[in-house]
């Protein structure tokens, strides 16, 4: 079956309705389809690709990114999801040295089984959008997850934060986020040391 | 409990360290009641691998008696007693599925390290750096294990730990390498660059699958003595003006069918600088990989259970082209081997045991490591008793 191309609108699905329990929200959402605007204009900003083949059925993928709150297992920085709607979330990333980056999201556009698109509000301090797809892998070997971010730097204080955040390992992020998640539907586990005994120095380190 | 710890190049050090626990639902937690030094851990005495931090428990060749089990663990039980290949693997993923066990997709947190230097990255290993995941090793009273329903082999006999230790990494990494020859009973001749724990396991692996001819390449006496009690030719390198030479001679003019590098690199290449640093040592320590290149026969076959994984020089890859030889390698795909070679051990083909020239507590650890580093009293293989 062919897939859509990320950047073709796809109906929010009735399933979603259904689970907010407000027709009115998919049909709000497929208004934000088409924005006046990019979030990130194509010749501005840093753009990620990154995609991981896991052994396990899109749909069974799909449902698991849909509850938005669930990716806050499998990025490793620590990350604060709350949905506020069915399709709006709010976003809280740590950053070194104990401030905070914050965002609004919402879902743009969703195919169950294939595809979510997703973009911060218009007054997102740093604007991102992006989308994952799941396709099927050749000769039935699961499922290929593709992510595309884009997210705006901003300038001042507030860009010098959020490079400092992410600075060049934006890609690397992502790489982990579906590294970890794909341990979590093969394996059933995220793969760790933490907590594993350890010799001196580190124990002392460890217990300081 | 009491675990041997690296404290940097050539320190090692016996700590008491907090006992391991469960922290992944597939964990199970092994009381050790035999565990042994590889050839390998010798390159983290030495210093060559990068990524070492001091207090890294050491070890990834153990057994023991399984004392606890995660809530996801179903086939093992408490009072199991099993043996633990030193790759973990999850099972579930592309290459565990097709049992190439050590490219294991999901086992190494530290995989975007090794993933940097290599493109990829594989199974982790216990006790072997955090390039290959930082799990804390088995030269200890216990171990953390995980995927305990992937790796461990229940051993369900009465038969002695020192016969069935070695399933953890050198009876499988030998067999492995001869299996990788394509051998061809009664027909085939093997050559064997290295006569340490995991050359011995070649050679007799090679005969048990039927080589016509298995010629062993060394310079340590006591070593090719034992090479010879496993039913090898030997050569001397230090003793003969040309190894090629005389493999041609014992070879009808034609070469060995197969080689195999079972020597290695000392360094373990990894991030650039250190590549760098350490490329002096590897002039050296490649020779046996480049002889063993020029030496094996026209179409012939390549085998590299020896580790390597950085940069090498000079190989002389157009000797492997013009040949049209294969190459085969890698980390041992060891849970492919555990059930078959078990058999064969409790069926009385092999005996393991063969190898052991040292056993010590796990206590003199430290002392044993310099011994078996500077191959003094005959050193072959130590192995560990952590309740003496």
């Amino acid at each position: 079956m062919p897939t859509p191309p990320p950047s073709h609108p796809v109906p929010a699905s009735k399933s979603a309705a259904a689970r907010s329990g407000d027709g009115a929200t998919a049909v709000s959402a497929r208004k934000r389809v088409a924005p006046s605007r990019a979030v990130v204009r194509g010749d501005q900003g840093i753009k990620i690709t990154r995609a991981v083949t896991i052994r396990r059925p899109a749909e069974l993928l799909y449902a698991f990114w849909r509850d938005l709150e669930n990716l806050a297992r499998v990025i490793k920085h620590p990350v604060t999801i709350t949905r506020t709607s069915d399709l709006a979330s709010h976003w809280s990333v740590s950053a070194p040295g104990g401030g905070r980056v914050e965002w609004d999201a919402v879902i743009i556009n969703e195919n169950p089984g294939r595809l979510l698109a997703w973009r911060s509000r218009e007054d997102a301090e740093v604007p991102n959008a992006g989308t994952v797809r799941f396709d099927p892998a050749p000769g039935d070997e699961g499922t290929e997850v593709t992510v595309n971010l884009e997210y705006n730097p901003p300038a001042g204080k507030l860009g010098a934060l959020f490079a400092k955040l992410t600075g060049d390992e934006a890609g690397q992020q992502v790489a982990e986020t579906l590294r970890r998640l794909k341990a979590l539907m093969e394996a059933g586990e995220i793969p760790t040391t933490e907590g594993q005994p350890v010799g001196k120095p580190q124990s002392k380190r460890q217990n300081a | 409990m009491k675990a041997v710890c690296w404290m940097g190049k050539k320190k090692m050090e016996v700590q008491t360290v907090d006992d391991p626990r469960i922290l992944n639902p597939r964990d199970c937690i092994v009381r050790i009641t035999a565990t042994a030094i590889c050839g390998s851990d010798l390159h983290l005495y030495d210093g060559y691998v990068p990524t070492m931090e001091k207090g890294d428990i050491l070890g990834h060749e153990f057994m023991g008696e399984v004392v606890e089990v995660g809530p996801e663990v179903k086939k093992l039980k408490v009072g199991d007693r099993v043996v633990v290949p030193f790759t973990i693997s999850c099972g579930g993923c592309f290459h565990c599925s097709r049992q190439q066990w050590s490219c294991c997709d999901n086992t190494n947190p530290n995989a975007s390290l090794l993933e940097a230097i290599a493109g990829y990255s594989g199974a982790a290993l216990y006790g072997y750096s955090h390039l290959y995941g930082g799990y804390a090793g088995g030269q200890a009273q216990y171990a953390r294990v995980p995927f305990a329903d992937v790796g461990p082999i229940k051993i369900e006999t009465d038969i002695p730990d020192e016969k069935v230790l070695f399933l953890s990494d050198i009876f499988p990494t030998g067999y492995m390498a001869a299996e990788n020859c394509d051998i061809e009973p009664g027909r085939s001749v093997v050559a064997v660059w290295g006569c340490g724990p995991v050359g011995q396991f070649a050679i007799r692996s090679a005969l048990l699958l039927g080589a016509a001819k298995v010629i062993a390449i060394d310079n340590v006496p006591e070593r090719l003595r034992m090479a010879e009690a496993g039913g090898a030719m030997t050569i001397n390198h230090d003793e003969v003006d040309d190894v090629l030479d005389h493999l041609k001679a014992l070879t009808g003019g034609r070469g060995p069918d197969a080689a195999i590098d079972a020597v290695g690199m000392e360094a373990h290449g990894s991030a650039y600088d250190q590549v760098k640093q350490t490329l002096k040592l590897e002039n050296d320590r490649a020779y046996a990989l480049r002889q063993a290149m020029r030496a094996v026969r026209k179409g012939g076959v390549l085998s590299v259970p020896g580790v390597y994984s950085g940069f090498i020089d000079k190989v002389p890859f157009g000797a492997v082209f013009g040949k049209g030889v294969t190459i085969k390698q890698g980390q041992t795909h060891m849970h492919r081997y555990l059930r078959p070679l078990l058999d064969l051990i409790q069926d009385g083909k092999i005996d393991p045991s063969f190898v052991i020239t040292h056993r010590v507590p796990l206590t003199e650890a430290p002392a044993a490591y310099q011994t078996f580093c500077n191959k003094e009293d005959d050193c072959i293989k130590v192995v560990l008793d952590p309740a003496a």
